[in-house]
């Protein structure tokens, strides 16, 4: 118990609010990381899951890939990628790009496929081009499932950066390894916590998001509600199932 | 005018849907394709607007061969009403409505304006212009689905079991206004269906198709119900049955119409004379809106 209030009371200390060692400066650098991550990572995989899901094509591909890079650990690839291109941003980047890539293309195709082929095929029939078919009728019905890659990536990488301070890099992650060897561990505590924290709002931003990004009609519509709700379960299921493997991995 | 010469579909697991068919669907007249399912009726229909693109043989639409048009122009001048409306979900009524007129580059107020009036051709409420497809009932959203097909003005309507999913009450409601809105608009409809009286009902010509895409016979519904080429298609209009065959029951003055099972089909309409056609049982061609009276 004695560690734990050491924990709260290291994060009300004022001198924690100053300095370039100070929480909002480190929370800042998370997160500016994070969205950097999540930026690379959606150029690559959102255009590669939208052509996948609205071709039907490169489907084996699509899930065969991440399936090998969520194999990779990531801790030993920041290590390995730092010995190869140095000390910089640029390993940890690339490694936690590879990580956020898996859930967004997911996201991408399997929200693509969720749209019900009928419709698909209903406005191809009216004399929509390809081109329109993807941005009037499958983007706009599947945002919600595309925005849950993203807030799967997000939650991954805004975690997982923690692991990048192994390098002399900024982040939360920096109380973590800086405490380790001097066994301070109720500032160890208060980095875990603050990662968490920092996770869970990550968590309820992007869950708000899902909700704003989901077209009127299906969520008024009552049918399609339902319709929608059995393949978000779906997709969600998908989601978990990668999640629990980079846990399980880690 | 539509015309089909020799026109066969192969799809690429080797199942024939369309076996060498050559037909004319002659412009403004409803022609239906019924048979049943697996009978390639809805790939007849899907050729019209190269949603299938036939193996061998030409589909020209006034003279003009489609395999000759750009898809999505072509597209976009036919009116498409398929099962369960199609409707885009995230759009709503009146934005359904005005999908190809919008896509035809009409400014998108004026479509709307439209959309509202054709919601009154199809006998649609305005005040359900703003919701969306998902709070309407299933009649509701084929009539939006029929508005929409309508909306570009189209000369040719292709209608692939609009009312399939629809129950038999609000069914009978929307066929019949289906043919008095083709009595107003003089369209060329091509209607698939595998309801033998729906075809009756609505077709000016009936084309009644074998299992393997097959063209069994060609005709007005009288010409099927009095000639049926074989026992196929007795069968599939339920001559072979009895179920066409009436007859008059009753007395002169309170005559009823029976069928073969002696089940009660309907009454005269006021004002014919049983004496003349008592005699003419069973009466072909008769059987159709007596067969209308009965369901």
């Amino acid at each position: 118990m004695n560690q734990l209030f050491a924990t709260f009371a290291w994060l009300l200390d004022p001198a924690h609010y100053a300095g370039p060692d100070a929480i909002q400066v480190r929370v800042g650098e998370q997160v500016e990381y994070t969205l950097l991550t999540l930026l690379l990572a959606s150029i690559i995989a959102l255009p590669a899951g939208l052509a996948i899901g609205h071709t039907g094509r490169g489907r084996t591909l699509g899930v065969q890939i991440p399936a090998v890079l969520r194999a990779l650990p990531t801790l030993g690839l920041v290590i390995l990628l730092a010995l190869m291109v140095g000390l910089g941003l640029l390993a940890p980047l690339i490694a936690l790009v590879i990580l956020a890539i898996p859930p967004i293309l997911a996201g991408a195709y399997s929200g693509l496929e969720s749209v019900d082929r009928e419709t698909v095929d209903a406005a191809r029939a009216l004399g929509m081009t390809g081109w329109q078919v993807l941005w009037k009728v499958e983007i706009p019905l599947s945002l919600s499932l595309i925005t849950g890659g993203l807030r799967s990536a997000a939650l991954q990488a805004v975690a997982t950066w923690t692991i990048a301070a192994i390098l002399p890099l900024g982040g939360l992650g920096r109380y973590i390894f800086d405490a380790l060897p001097v066994q301070d561990y109720p500032k160890m505590l208060a980095g875990s916590m603050l990662v968490i924290a920092l996770a869970l709002v990550t968590d309820a931003l992007f869950a708000l998001l899902q909700k704003v990004v989901t077209p009127p009609g299906v969520r008024a519509g009552r049918a399609s509600l339902v319709r929608a709700k059995t393949t978000h379960s779906h997709a969600r299921a998908a989601l978990f199932r990668h999640a629990s493997f980079i846990r399980n991995e880690r | 005018m539509i015309e089909f010469r020799s026109v066969t579909k192969q799809f690429p697991d080797g199942t024939t849907a369309v076996d060498n068919v050559s037909l004319v669907f002659p412009s403004r007249k409803t022609t239906v394709l019924v048979g049943s399912s697996g009978s390639g009726k809805t790939t007849m229909l899907r050729m019209i607007n190269r949603m299938v693109d036939p193996t061998s043989g030409s589909i020209e639409i006034d003279g003009e061969r489609v395999s000759t048009l750009d898809p999505v122009k072509l597209r976009r001048s036919i009116g498409y009403v398929m099962q369960n409306s199609g409707l885009l979900p995230h759009r709503t009524v009146v934005d359904n409505i005005a999908t190809v007129p919008v896509l035809r580059g009409i400014k998108k107020k004026e479509a709307r304006q439209r959309s509202l009036r054709l919601m009154d051709t199809v006998g649609l409420e305005r005040a359900l212009a703003e919701r969306y497809p998902g709070q309407l009932s299933g009649g509701q959203q084929q009539r939006v689905g029929v508005a929409r097909g309508l909306a570009a003005d189209p000369n040719i309507l292709l209608m692939d079991e609009p009312f399939g999913a629809v129950d038999p009450i609000v069914r009978a409601e929307l066929q019949t206004e289906l043919v008095r809105l083709q009595r107003e608009l003089d369209k060329t409809i091509v209607f698939v269906t595998h309801d033998i009286d729906e075809a009756f009902l609505i077709g000016d010509q009936i084309v009644i198709f074998r299992p393997g895409g097959i063209v069994a016979q060609i005709g007005s519904p009288a010409d099927i119900l009095a000639n049926p080429v074989d026992a196929f298609v007795a069968s599939f209009v339920g001559v072979d049955r009895g179920k066409r065959s009436l007859h008059l029951e009753g007395t002169p003055e309170t005559p009823v119409v029976v069928d073969s099972e002696g089940r009660v089909a309907g009454v005269l309409a006021a004002g014919s004379n049983p004496l003349l056609i008592a005699e003419a049982v069973p009466q072909p061609g008769a059987g159709a809106p007596a067969q209308g009276a009965a369901t």
